[in-house]
């Protein structure tokens, strides 16, 4: 029974759903309806599990003094802090309807204040890290590399103003060799169609792995090996 | 070379990481110091966007969904601005949400920059809303498309939906005239394309960064009508808005992305000197082992 139940409800709610897309009309249209409603109930318990499961990891580190447990706390204590700020919406309106991030309550202080520069420092680290490694890493080894070097180029000098003002001079029956109609060359043909082909054998392999979970050939989800 | 002695080639293949960290740093200080601003023109695949917006008769409902964070404003941001600053001089109605949780404090920014600096007229509630976000990433998007207010049954602040004029004639997605999602990456413009442009045959036009755009470019121009990559999309989108409106141009921050690419220009120039002083070097060494085996 419970393996059974789950492969059931999977069928039947995967058939139905797939229903849904073709057959526009009741009980299939009122059920893409309510599935969608119950899948955004379901993900927002996704936040209580992900939440309650980080407390889970970091706090038997702190508990076990594992590798790095003091930054544990670290992440533990800001979780916290900001839950309890937002939870209990301390220095905004109260109440469950109030907005937790009103002007002057601590959640939005702590936000402003910790959360935005931090996360934009780590993004703008990247910048220098990229200009690292662009020194240290690409090289012009074999053809392909090389290939790659000068799309390189033309997208890095295409993606700024300077890629007209180099190449504006050039008369009409060479504009196909102007830098941004190059840059927008290879962006919509042979980076396009890589994409195109990635995208069509990732969108087969999700259509083949949905089946196998439908039909119940593919039981991981259960816990257990598929038999 | 005498043993011991390093030649050009041993200090480039050893230069210290933080030589390059600086230049980085200078070639983006400087350009922001000394005002260094270009002329900035507008691609086709950025005019699009312009030119449905342009063809939207006044009052026409336009979603604007804010799928990005603090991490990405700097590239979001501005297009997010320079679209809403077009609709509402157009007469447009917006309708904000985001399928991010970070997407509501860059709404609020949003909404100090442009409603408040410069549209200072427009009612809330007839002219533009804030719906906020909601989890449930595609889930949502798919629930809205056929059934928006079972989803926000409030606004952001807790206000009942239906007691907005603007949300009277909304039911879903499908009563949009456009939807342009900004964002950076999942959920975002890919899924608003997947869950409802293509199901519910809805315009759709995208603001991603720069390092996103090349994966979307497979749903131009059928499924996404426009898209804006990166910082140069956003100052496309700026000059487009400026020429067609003039009025825009020097105020505070209708041209934040056309100021920023003096700096994106050097900082690009800097990487590409870096990659092609490393080959130099790399390839003098390879011939200086050459010449040492024949020797």
């Amino acid at each position: 029974m419970k393996v059974q139940v789950p492969l059931v409800i999977t069928f039947i709610v995967g058939f139905a759903l797939i229903a849904a897309i073709f057959v526009p009309h009741d009980p299939f249209h009122a059920m893409d309806q309510n599935f969608s409603i119950y899948f955004d109930l379901i993900a927002v318990f996704a936040f209580i599990l992900g939440g309650g499961n980080l407390l889970k990891i970091h706090g038997n580190k702190i508990w076990k003094r594992g590798r790095d447990w003091k930054y544990s706390i670290v992440t533990v204590v800001g979780f916290l802090m900001m839950m309890i700020v937002g939870t209990f919406k301390l220095g905004g309106p109260p109440g469950l309807t109030g907005d937790v991030a009103a002007d002057g309550s601590w959640f939005k202080f702590m936000y402003d204040s910790i959360f935005v520069p931090l996360q934009s420092t780590m993004f703008s680290l990247l910048a220098f890290f990229v200009a690292s490694a662009s020194y240290r890493a690409f090289r012009a080894k074999t053809k392909e590399a090389t290939i790659l070097l000068i799309a390189a180029f033309i997208i890095l000098i295409g993606r700024t103003p300077l890629g007209h003002y180099l190449t504006a001079w050039l008369p009409q029956p060479l504009q196909f060799l102007h830098i941004p109609n190059l840059s927008n060359w290879i962006l919509s043909f042979p980076s396009m169609a890589g994409q195109r082909a990635i995208m069509i054998g990732i969108a087969l392999g999700i259509i083949s792995t949905s089946l196998k979970l439908i039909l119940g050939i593919e039981r991981s989800y259960l816990g257990g090996e598929g038999k | 070379m005498a043993k011991g002695k390093r030649d050009i080639v041993d200090i480039l293949k050893a230069m210290d990481r933080r030589v390059i960290f600086l230049l980085i740093a200078l070639s983006v200080i400087i350009p922001l110091v000394f005002h260094l601003v270009f002329s900035v023109r507008t691609s086709p695949i950025v005019q699009a966007i312009f030119d449905k917006m342009e063809s939207l008769p006044p009052g026409s409902k336009v979603l604007v969904s804010f799928d990005y964070g603090p991490s990405t404003a700097p590239e979001n941001q501005p297009m997010a601005e320079a679209i809403a600053r077009h609709a509402l001089q157009r007469d447009l109605k917006l309708y904000f949400m985001a399928v991010w949780a970070t997407g509501p404090p860059q709404t609020e920014l949003l909404i100090a920059d442009v409603i408040n600096a410069d549209f200072p007229k427009k009612a809330y509630g007839k002219d533009w809303i804030n719906l906020g976000f909601k989890a449930g990433n595609q889930g949502l998007i798919n629930a809205i498309l056929l059934d928006l207010k079972s989803m926000y049954t409030t606004d952001v602040h807790g206000a009942p939906i239906n007691s907005f004029e603007m949300m009277k004639d909304v039911q879903n997605l499908t009563d949009m005239a456009l939807i342009v999602c900004i964002g950076s990456g999942f959920p975002g413009v890919r899924e608003w394309v997947q869950f409802a442009g293509d199901p519910g045959d809805i315009p759709v036009a995208g603001g991603v960064t720069a390092v996103e755009a090349p994966l979307l470019y497979p749903y131009y121009p059928r499924q996404l009508l426009g898209l804006l990559g990166g910082l140069q999309g956003a100052a496309e989108y700026e000059a487009a808005l400026v020429k067609a409106y003039p009025q825009f141009k020097g105020r505070a921050n209708s041209e934040q992305a056309v100021q920023l690419m003096g700096p994106q220009t050097v900082a690009h120039l800097v990487i590409i000197a870096f990659v092609i002083v490393g080959n130099v070097a790399f390839f003098a060494e390879r011939r200086r082992l050459a010449r040492a085996k024949k020797a």
